[in-house]
């Protein structure tokens, strides 16, 4: 719940997804889901040369399980907030 | 602000669609389930290759399980008519690796 709590908190920002197949979508947050699936739109694969087989996708919706990382920006996390949430779900239901 | 209907939006849409064995098919969303299976209509595999244009084969009525989808793309038709896919040259997406 945590990492779906904290990334409703960054709707609206640019993030860039790396999927477990290498490719690489950068696009702005649009929704997430339970299950960590993302909508992103707007969007941009990172090497468009090597890639090519999105040019005519603007938005899209990226199955939870295939994602490798989110790059997220630098001033779009609170620590002090996400320390406070860990301790809490930390501490057990 | 949670994504709710998740691919409701695209019922009806062409799209796009990412597998994780690296395929590329394209076609009509009919329907879909929390799972993410899907069901596509007038659906076309394109098969990228270095060496010749996009190939476009011909499936038809489709259900893709959700296990094997990586991406879902809304495939934006006009920016869809100006690509030349025969003057296209790309390596196969490769395979997703858990």
């Amino acid at each position: 719940m945590l990492f779906f709590s904290y990334f409703k908190e960054l709707v609206g920002k640019e993030v860039t997804v790396e999927l477990k197949n290498d490719l690489a979508i950068r696009g702005i947050l649009h929704s997430v889901d339970q299950y960590l699936n993302i909508k992103l739109e707007n969007i941009r694969v990172v090497d468009q040369d090597k890639y090519p087989h999105m040019l005519s996708v603007r938005n899209c919706f990226i199955r939870g399980s295939v994602v490798r990382y989110v790059q997220l920006p630098p001033d779009g996390v609170d620590i002090d907030i996400l320390h406070d949430a860990t301790r809490r779900e930390a501490r057990g239901p | 602000m949670s994504t709710g209907p998740g691919l409701e939006s695209l019922v009806d849409q062409t799209i796009s669609v990412i597998t994780n064995d690296g395929r590329n098919i394209v076609g009509v969303l009919r329907g879909f389930d929390q799972a993410t299976n899907i069901i596509l209509d007038e659906s076309h595999e394109r098969v990228y290759s270095t060496k010749e244009g996009v190939q476009q084969l011909v499936l038809g009525l489709y259900i893709i399980r959700g296990d094997n989808i990586s991406v879902v793309g809304e495939l934006d038709e006009e920016l869809d008519a100006n690509l030349d896919l025969s003057k296209l040259r790309a390596h196969p997406l490769k395979p997703v690796i858990h």
